[in-house]
């Protein structure tokens, strides 16, 4: 079968575990990790599966652009400003999972195929809280029209890496822009909270809504509909329980359960990210093999 | 009496922001203007304006604020003379947006708070605060999920990225005197800035748990004018400070002008008296964040579970301050594990 190659930036937990993701897809082949720390624990494994891998960061790609035609970048926001620009002018396709935004928001539940039929070369995965939580706020807005959606993702202090914890405000502030982009709310609201209880939590999220429409048994199916959607890639992802309903507010509680891949199973936060990913990336490969193309040379 | 520290004892009174738990966020103009003249003329030191989650929330999570806290803090800023209007931050909630805002509203101090083994996500805010020429101190809250020398590291973080002081915080009102004078003497031993204490009634510890501070020198306290915080309330302020003229030290606030403004300014705002009863009493038994009280009650009647049951589990699952939703989580977990029952 026919594959696309693809090249993760980042060696880090995040760029790891993506690898272990893109081994399922069906349509990529891991062309390279590349990283800047040569003893980094990602570029052992990576060598380990017979994956070509280098330390000399975002040149490696400059070096042999034929290496790869989609590159994940797992580093950081900084970084990622900077590659965005080499990406786009090598006419790579850049799927961006650091919080830098040059590209436009995507959740793979809610509008990725209506950006792949648009042209662009660049996509944001927003905030690990995003991916869990604005398909399930679209979904309720599809049906009951959301004026204010507020969520809190609390994840277990073990999952939340230095660039997270460097940079708080990120986090908030860019869930809060994907609930309005992405979901729908006309106003929005996230909240992160760490918790460092042993053995480690799995990660949670609360979701309140309040709607214009109230309907219960639409919104119910709406997000049940979701649900299927979202456990294609991320199959701990669940519902801890029924949908409460007050009057006109929707509260919805929902588990993320990781694959274990590079991270055990309670980060579930790092796991939607990275499932997430490879999730796009598998939808542009398609794109790509299907002859109808992305058009890198826009944006 | 003796303390180890020749620093004066500043007093931050947090009925303005701690109390806005007890009145559900509903704080007046009026009101706040009222309490921080009151206190002001007494002398205190700092008030603390905010939200009771701090900057930024006013949320579903931990219900809305009646007023835009930035009007409150505005409103305290001009009510104060001498004091310097405070406020709490605690990041993964508001952001420094919030904080800038503030502080173009006059607040001169900020509180950045955090999980008391979580400290680095604070480096962003204390800093900037630095910058924006604020004072600002480090909160470690739920100080006593953590032994000793995790606060310790924690409290040295936070004393890296620029803060001026540390407050070990007993959001929970769990600890023991003993558990107080052994975390404050490791803090004032590992630090080179200020150490100070913020307590929580639950057990009706507060004020011998602030006289513990003190001795072991702690010098940046907090108190609540006649409890007004939340769970069963913090030190009340002016027991406080009558207990410590008896002990002869005394820090520059009037007395009896803090029992009036007591007794005629914040009486009246009291939904009901600040005792400690079955709810609160198991805050601290439990080790359970003071401002789940409320919502736990309120949760109780809504799937008619006992507030206890809903705060002993949350405490079980060692939920940190900020987790209210895992409250109604519980609350309905429970109610349909008893339809399952029956």
């Amino acid at each position: 079968m026919n594959k696309i190659k693809a090249a993760i930036i980042g060696s880090g937990n995040i760029g790891t575990d993506l690898m272990y993701k893109l081994e399922r897809c069906e349509h990529i082949e891991v062309a390279a990790l590349i990283g800047i720390d040569p003893e980094s624990d990602g570029l052992k494994r990576a060598r380990d599966r017979g994956y070509p891998v280098f330390s000399n960061g975002i040149q490696a790609l400059i070096d042999q652009p034929e290496l790869a035609e989609i590159v994940f970048d797992a580093t950081s926001a900084k970084s990622h400003v900077r590659h965005a620009k080499v990406l786009s002018e090598m006419g790579k396709f850049a799927i961006d999972l650091t919080p830098a935004a040059r590209g436009p928001f995507v959740s793979p539940a809610v509008n990725l195929d209506e950006l792949l039929d648009q042209e662009t070369s660049n996509l944001n995965l927003i905030t690990c809280g995003g991916q869990a939580t604005i398909p399930i706020v679209y979904a309720i807005n599809r049906v009951a029209d959301v004026s204010y959606a507020e969520i809190v993702a609390t994840i277990s202090s073990k999952s939340a890496g230095p660039g997270t914890r460097a940079n708080i405000d990120e986090f908030t502030v860019t869930t809060k822009r994907g609930l309005k982009l992405i979901g729908g709310a006309d106003e929005g609201k996230a909240l992160i909270i760490l918790n460092p209880a042993e053995p480690p939590i799995m990660m949670r999220d609360t979701i309140y809504c309040e709607v214009k429409q109230m309907d219960e048994a639409a919104i119910t199916q709406s997000i049940h509909a979701m649900l299927e959607q979202i456990r294609a890639y991320v199959p701990g992802y669940r519902l801890k329980q029924e949908p409460l309903f007050e009057a006109n507010r929707v509260t919805v509680f929902i588990e993320v359960e990781g694959a274990g891949d590079y991270f055990p199973p309670y980060a579930g936060n790092l796991d939607i990210m990275t499932a997430a990913a490879a999730r796009v990336g598998e939808r542009i490969a398609c794109h790509l093999l299907d002859g109808r193309g992305v058009n890198l040379a826009a944006q | 009496m003796q303390r180890n520290s020749d620093q004066p004892i500043r007093i931050t009174d947090v009925c303005l922001r701690d109390g806005s738990h007890v009145v559900a966020h509903q704080y007046t103009v009026e009101q706040v203007q009222a309490v921080a003249c009151a206190l002001d003329a007494a002398g205190v030191h700092y008030i603390e304006v905010s939200h009771g989650d701090g900057l930024g929330g006013s949320t579903i999570q931990y219900g809305r604020s009646l007023v835009n806290e930035m009007e409150l803090i505005e409103a305290a800023v001009a009510s104060c003379q001498q004091a310097k209007v405070a406020v709490l931050l605690i990041p993964g909630i508001g952001t420094v947006r919030e904080l800038k805002q503030a502080h173009d509203l006059g607040a001169g101090l900020v509180r950045v708070a955090t999980h008391v083994t979580e400290a680095d996500v604070s480096a962003q805010h204390i800093q900037i605060a630095r910058e924006l020429g604020m004072e600002v101190c480090g909160f470690l809250m739920m100080g006593h999920t953590a032994p000793v020398e995790k606060l310790v590291e924690q409290a040295r973080l936070m004393q890296s990225f620029g803060a001026e002081a540390v407050y070990l915080t007993d959001s929970a009102g769990a600890l023991l005197p003993h558990e107080v004078r052994e975390r404050i003497h490791a803090m004032r031993q590992a630090l080179d800035i200020e150490v100070g204490f913020h307590a929580h009634n639950n057990l009706s510890l507060a004020v011998a748990n602030t006289i513990v501070a003190i001795e072991e020198g702690a010098t940046r306290i907090d108190g609540s004018i006649r409890c007004l915080g939340a769970g069963a309330g913090n030190t009340q302020t002016e027991v406080l400070l009558a207990v410590l003229e008896r002990l002869g030290l005394h820090v520059g606030i009037d007395l009896y002008k803090m029992m009036d403004a007591a007794e005629e300014i914040v009486g009246p705002i009291l939904p009901v008296p600040q005792e400690i009863r079955k709810g609160s009493l198991v805050l601290g038994y439990a080790g359970v964040y003071s401002s789940f009280l409320l919502h736990a009650e309120r949760a109780g009647k809504r799937f008619g579970i006992d507030p206890r049951d809903i705060l002993m589990e949350v405490g079980r699952r060692k939920a940190v301050g900020g987790q209210e939703d895992i409250i109604i989580d519980v609350a309905a977990e429970l109610a349909q594990l008893r339809k399952v029952r029956i």
